[in-house]
C-alpha cells in the first residue's frame, strides 16, 4: 500500500494548468493574458511546493494523491510522487513561473501563454507518473505544442517532425515489445534498445541531436527553453530504462552521453549565434547528467541527480538572461562584441553567476554536484572522470567567451534605456538566490538526492534479483514465492 | 576563555573578513544598488585590517606559546557517511600558511589603498573592487586551506577574478581577448588540479592535508601514498602549478595579463597570483619527496622556465612586460628550489620577491621620472654596458636568440598552430556538416556563417 499525501497536490496542479490554458485561450488582451498566466503559474508553483513539503513530511520513498479523482473513477494510482520526481515538480513549476514573469509584454504576441500552460500541465503529468504507458503517451503528446508553434511561425517543421516522429515510434514499439509489468522488469534486449534510443533521442544525444538546434532556431526562446530544460529525456531514461537495463548497457549509455558532452562543449565554443550556443551548452550539460545517472553507483547516481537540479536551475537562469538580452537587441550574434555592459551591468553579473554555476564553480549549487559526479566517474573509470572535466573546462571557456561577446566591446548605442526591468530582475535573482543558497548550504539537497539514489539502486537490484530467480525456477522447475509487484 | 577558543575566533575572523567584503560588494552589485567610492574604500580598508591583525595575533600567539600547527575546524560542509565522502571545511595556520596569508593581506591592503585613488571616478570602480574582493577571498582561502578541496575553492576564485580584471578595460578588444586567453589556460590548469584533488581523495579517502601528508606539520610531513601514485598526482599538480605560475609552456598569459589596470597587474600577476603555483608545490612538497622522477620534472620545468623568462625579459620594450618576465624568472627559480627540497628558502624567496615586485609594478607608471631622478642623483647616465652573454655569443646565434626572445619562444604561435587551430577547425567542420544535414532534412537553405579569419595573435581571433 503506497502512503498518501494529505491532499491531491499533483492533480490540482495539473487541473490548474489546464484550466488556466483554457482561460487564456479566450483572453485576447495581451496584458491581461500575461497577468492571468502569471497568476496561474504562481498557483501551480505553490501547489507543487505544497506537494513537495507534504511528501518530505511523510518521510517515505513514494506517495500518491489523496482524494484523487482518477482513483475514484478508475481505482488506480496514476499519479505517484517519489524521491526522484519530488523536487523536479517544484523545479519545473518555478521554471515556468520565472519564464512567464521575465517575458516582456512586447513579446507577448510571439510567446503563447495558453500553449505554455498546456505544456506545463503535460509536463506535470509526466513527472507525476511512474506508469510506463502513461509516460510514453505524455512524452508523445508533449511534442505537439512546439510543432504547432513552428507551423504558426511558418517555419519548416520537417527536422523536428522527423526526429520526434522517430522518438514516438521507438517509444511505442519499445513499449509494445517490452510488455511492461508482465515479466516483472525482465524485458527483451530489442525492446530495451528501442526504449533507450528513444530516451536518448529526446535527450539530444549525438548524432540524434539536430532537432534541438532546429527547435531553438524556429520557435521562441521561451518555448524552446521550456521544452528542453526540464530534461524529460533523462526522466524517461530513469523511468523506462534504468530499472531494467543491465550494467553493461548503462555503461554504454554513459559512454555515449560522455561523447555527446565533450562534442557539444566543443561545438558550443565555435558557435556564432547565441541560441545555437545555448543549445549546445545545454546539450553538453544534460549529457553530463546522463553520465552520472548511468553510473549505477551511489556516488555517481547522486552526482547525476544533483547535477540535474543544479543544471536545471542555473541554465534556466542563464537562458532567461540571454532571453532578456535578446528582447533588447534582437537575435544575438557571437561574432561581434555588443558592448552591453554599461547598459545592463546587472544582467551581466547575473549572466556570469548563472553561467558559472552551471559549470560547478565553487560556492554555487553545481560545485559539490560536479565533484560528486567526477568522483563517481573516477570510481568506475578514471578516464571517464577526466573526460567529464574536459567537457566542464570547455563549457566554462565557452561561457566566458559568450559573456565577453555580449557584454564587452565598444559601448552599444541605444536611444532607449536597456536597463533590466523589475520582473526580469526578480526572476533571475530568485534563481541566483537558489544557486548561491544551495551552494553555500548544500547538505540537505545532497542528502535527499543520495537517499533517492540509494532507493533507485535498490529498486533496480530487486528487479534483477526477481528476474534471476524466475530464470532459476524455469531451469529447475521448482515453484517459488510470488515476487512483489514492482512498479517501474 | 581558553587558547583554543581564541584561536578559533581569530581564525574565523581571518577568513570571514574577506568573505564579508565580497558578500557586501557582490550583493549590492547584483541588486543593482552599487555603493559609493568612499564607502568601498573604507570597507576594504577595514576588512583587510581586521584580517591582517587577526592573522598577526595568531602568529604572535603561536610564537609565544610555541605552537606550530593550529587547525580551525568548521566541520563538514557536505558529508555522505555511507560512501565516506565528505567535503571538510578546515583552515590551518602553520609555518607555510601564516606568512603567505599575512603577505596576501599586506599586499592586497596596499594595492586596495592605491587603487582607490588610482581608479578614482573610473566608471568601473565598483567592478574593480568586486573582483578585488573575490581575489582577496581566493588568496586567503588558498593560503589557509586545510584540505585540498578548500584549496581548489580559493584557487578557482583567484582564477576568475584574474581573468575579469585583465579584461577590466572592456571597451577595448585586446584586454578582453587577453582575459579570454588567461581564462582558457587557467581552466586547463584547474581541470588538472581538480583531477589531482579527486585522485588524492580517492587514494587516501580524505582530502585533508594531514591525512595526505601523514603525521607532522609542514615542512616535516611524510606522504603515505605509493611512489607511482605520487608521480601521477604530482604531475597533475605540476600542470596546475605551471598554469597558475605561467611556467613553460603556459607562459604566454603573463604579459597578456598586463592589459589590466596597474594595481591589479601589480598585485595579481606580479606578486601574489603568480606565486600561487609555487605555493601549491610547497604545500604538497611531501608528495614530491616520494618520487625522484617527479622531483626531476619539477626542477627541469623550473630551469627551462627560468632560462626562458630571463631571455625574453631582456628584449621587452615596455616595462610591465619586462617585469612580468622577470617575475617568471624568479618564480621558476623558486620552483627549482622546491624541487631541490629547499622549502624554507623557497618560502623566503616568495615573500621577498612578491614585495619587491609589487613595489616595482606600482612604480611602473612613473618609471621615466624615477630614472631621471636616479640619473640626477648620480650625476650621469646609467651604464649601458653589454652583458657577458652578448659579448660571448657569436652574432649569428645572438640574432637567432634575439628573434626567439622577441617572439616569446614562439609559444603562442605553436599553441595556435598545433592546439587551437586544429581544435577550432574540427568543430567548425562539424558545425558546417550539421547545418548541411539539417538543410537536407528540412529542404531549407542554411544560415550562412561569415568566413573564419585566422590570425596568430589570439585564440579569439580564430572565431
Amino acid at each position: 500500500m503506497i502512503p498518501e499525501l494529505h491532499f491531491a497536490w499533483m492533480e490540482i496542479s495539473i487541473l490548474i494548468s489546464l484550466a488556466g490554458s483554457l482561460w487564456l485561450k479566450f483572453t485576447k488582451n495581451r496584458d491581461i493574458a500575461y497577468k492571468r498566466c502569471l497568476i496561474t503559474c504562481a498557483l501551480v508553483f505553490l501547489t507543487a511546493v505544497g506537494g513537495w513539503i507534504d511528501f518530505m513530511l511523510l518521510q517515505t520513498f513514494e506517495a500518491t494523491d489523496q482524494f484523487s479523482l482518477i482513483k475514484l473513477m478508475w481505482n488506480r494510482d496514476i499519479f505517484t510522487i517519489d524521491e526522484l520526481s519530488a523536487p523536479l515538480l517544484p523545479l519545473a513549476a518555478l521554471l515556468y513561473l520565472l519564464t512567464v514573469l521575465s517575458t516582456l509584454k512586447t513579446k507577448g504576441h510571439r510567446f503563447s501563454f495558453s500553449s505554455t500552460l498546456l505544456s506545463e500541465a503535460i509536463l506535470f503529468a509526466t513527472l507525476s507518473s511512474r506508469e510506463p504507458w502513461v509516460i510514453i503517451c505524455l512524452l508523445s503528446v508533449a511534442t505537439i505544442p512546439p510543432y504547432l508553434e513552428m507551423k504558426t511561425n511558418r517555419e519548416s517543421p520537417r527536422v523536428y517532425v522527423l526526429h520526434m516522429g522517430l522518438f514516438i515510434a521507438l517509444l511505442v514499439s519499445g513499449g509494445i515489445l517490452s510488455g511492461f509489468g508482465d515479466t516483472h522488469g525482465a524485458i527483451s534486449l530489442v525492446a530495451g534498445a528501442l526504449l533507450t534510443t528513444a530516451a536518448l533521442l529526446r535527450s539530444g544525444i549525438v548524432p540524434l541531436h539536430c532537432w534541438m538546434t532546429d527547435l531553438f532556431e524556429k520557435v521562441t526562446f521561451g518555448t524552446a527553453l521550456l521544452f528542453v530544460t526540464p530534461m524529460t529525456g533523462a526522466y524517461a531514461v530513469m523511468r523506462l530504462v534504468y530499472p531494467i537495463a543491465p550494467a553493461w548497457a548503462l555503461q554504454g549509455i554513459a559512454l555515449i552521453s560522455l561523447t555527446t558532452a565533450v562534442y557539444a562543449a566543443g561545438m558550443a565554443f565555435v558557435q556564432k549565434e547565441a541560441r545555437r550556443f545555448f543549445c549546445y551548452l545545454f546539450l553538453s550539460h544534460s549529457s553530463l547528467v546522463l553520465v552520472g545517472l548511468e553510473m549505477a553507483t551511489p556516488l555517481g547516481l547522486t552526482g547525476g541527480l544533483c547535477v540535474w537540479i543544479s543544471v536545471g536551475i542555473s541554465l534556466a537562469g542563464f537562458a532567461l538572461t540571454f532571453r532578456s538580452v535578446e528582447a533588447r537587441i534582437g537575435k544575438i550574434s557571437l561574432t561581434e562584441y555588443h558592448g552591453l555592459y554599461e547598459h545592463t551591468p546587472t544582467l551581466a553579473a547575473l549572466f556570469l553567476v548563472t553561467g558559472l554555476a552551471s559549470i560547478g564553480f565553487p560556492g554555487t549549487l553545481g560545485f559539490i554536484a560536479t565533484e560528486l559526479l567526477v568522483e563517481g566517474a573516477i570510481e568506475v573509470y578514471p578516464l571517464i572522470g577526466t573526460a567529464v572535466l574536459i567537457a566542464t573546462a570547455l563549457n566554462s571557456i565557452a561561457i566566458l567567451r559568450a559573456y565577453f561577446r555580449v557584454f564587452t566591446g565598444t559601448r552599444h548605442i541605444a536611444s532607449i534605456s536597456l536597463r533590466v526591468r523589475v520582473p526580469e530582475h526578480v526572476a533571475i535573482l530568485i534563481l541566483v538566490a537558489l544557486i548561491l543558497g544551495g551552494g553555500l548550504y548544500p547538505q540537505p539537497g545532497i542528502s535527499s538526492r543520495y537517499h533517492a539514489a540509494e532507493e533507485m539502486i535498490q529498486l533496480r537490484e530487486t528487479v534483477f534479483h526477481h528476474a534471476k530467480s524466475e530464470e532459476k525456477i524455469s531451469e529447475t522447475g521448482r515453484p517459488a514465492a510470488q515476487p512483489p509487484l514492482i512498479s517501474l | 576563555m581558553n587558547t583554543e577558543t581564541v584561536f578559533y575566533f581569530l581564525g574565523v575572523c581571518v577568513v570571514a573578513s574577506p568573505a564579508l567584503l565580497f558578500a557586501v560588494f557582490g550583493i549590492t552589485s547584483l541588486m543593482d544598488k552599487p555603493i559609493g567610492e568612499r564607502l568601498i574604500a573604507r570597507a576594504t580598508q577595514t576588512m583587510v585590517l581586521i584580517g591582517l591583525f587577526a592573522s598577526m595575533i595568531i602568529l604572535g600567539l603561536m610564537l609565544t606559546l610555541g605552537i606550530r600547527y593550529v587547525p580551525i575546524e568548521l566541520g563538514n560542509w557536505v558529508v555522505i557517511p555511507e560512501q565516506h565522502f565528505h567535503f571538510h571545511l578546515k583552515f590551518i595556520f602553520d609555518r607555510l600558511s601564516i606568512p603567505f596569508c599575512i603577505l596576501s593581506f599586506i599586499l592586497c591592503g596596499t594595492v586596495g589603498a592605491f587603487a582607490s585613488r588610482y581608479l578614482h571616478r573610473e566608471p568601473g570602480f565598483n567592478r574593480f573592487f568586486v573582483c578585488y574582493s573575490i581575489f582577496l577571498l581566493g588568496m586567503v582561502v588558498s593560503s589557509l586551506a586545510g584540505t585540498i578541496e578548500t584549496l581548489f575553492f580559493g584557487w578557482e576564485l583567484v582564477g576568475l577574478s584574474s581573468a575579469l580584471l585583465v579584461a577590466f578595460f572592456h571597451e577595448k578588444l585586446n584586454p578582453v581577448r587577453n582575459g579570454m586567453r588567461i581564462w582558457t589556460i587557467y581552466r586547463i590548469a584547474d581541470a588538472a588540479f581538480l583531477l589531482a584533488a579527486l585522485t588524492l581523495h580517492h587514494l587516501t579517502g580524505a582530502g585533508d592535508f594531514v591525512g595526505l601528508m601523514g603525521t607532522g606539520s609542514w615542512p616535516d610531513g611524510h606522504a603515505t601514498i605509493s611512489e607511482q601514485h605520487a608521480l601521477m598526482v604530482g604531475i597533475l599538480l605540476l600542470i596546475a602549478a605551471a598554469g597558475k605560475s605561467a611556467l613553460v609552456p603556459f607562459s604566454s598569459w603573463l604579459p597578456r595579463a598586463m592589459e589590466g589596470p596597474t594595481p591589479s597587474s601589480a598585485i595579481f600577476y606580479g606578486s601574489l597570483s603568480v606565486h600561487l603555483g609555487a605555493y601549491l608545490l610547497l604545500r604538497v612538497s611531501p608528495i614530491l619527496e616520494l618520487s625522484l622522477t617527479l622531483r626531476i620534472a619539477v626542477i627541469s620545468l623550473g630551469l627551462i622556465s627560468a632560462i626562458y623568462g630571463t631571455l625574453v625579459a631582456r628584449v621587452q620594450t615596455d616595462i610591465k612586460s619586462a617585469l612580468a618576465f622577470a617575475s617568471l624568472t624568479q618564480v621558476s627559480i623558486i620552483v627549482v628550489e622546491i624541487g631541490c627540497g629547499l622549502r624554507y628558502i623557497a618560502l623566503i624567496h616568495i615573500i621577498g620577491h612578491a614585495c619587491l615586485r609589487t613595489l616595482q609594478l606600482l612604480r611602473a607608471p612613473t618609471l621615466l621620472h624615477d630614472y631621471h631622478s636616479l640619473e640626477n642623483a648620480i650625476g650621469s647616465h646609467l651604464s649601458q654596458k653589454k652583458s657577458f652573454l652578448i659579448r660571448v655569443i657569436p652574432d649569428r646565434y645572438r640574432h637567432r636568440l634575439y628573434r626567439f626572445a622577441l617572439e616569446r619562444g614562439y609559444l603562442d604561435a605553436l599553441s595556435n598552430q598545433f592546439i587551437v587551430g586544429p581544435f577550432i577547425s574540427v568543430f567548425c567542420w562539424c558545425d558546417r556538416m550539421e547545418r548541411r544535414w539539417n538543410k537536407l532534412l528540412s529542404g531549407e537553405e542554411p544560415n550562412e556563417t561569415p568566413p573564419i579569419i585566422t590570425r596568430s595573435e589570439s585564440m579569439e581571433e580564430y572565431l
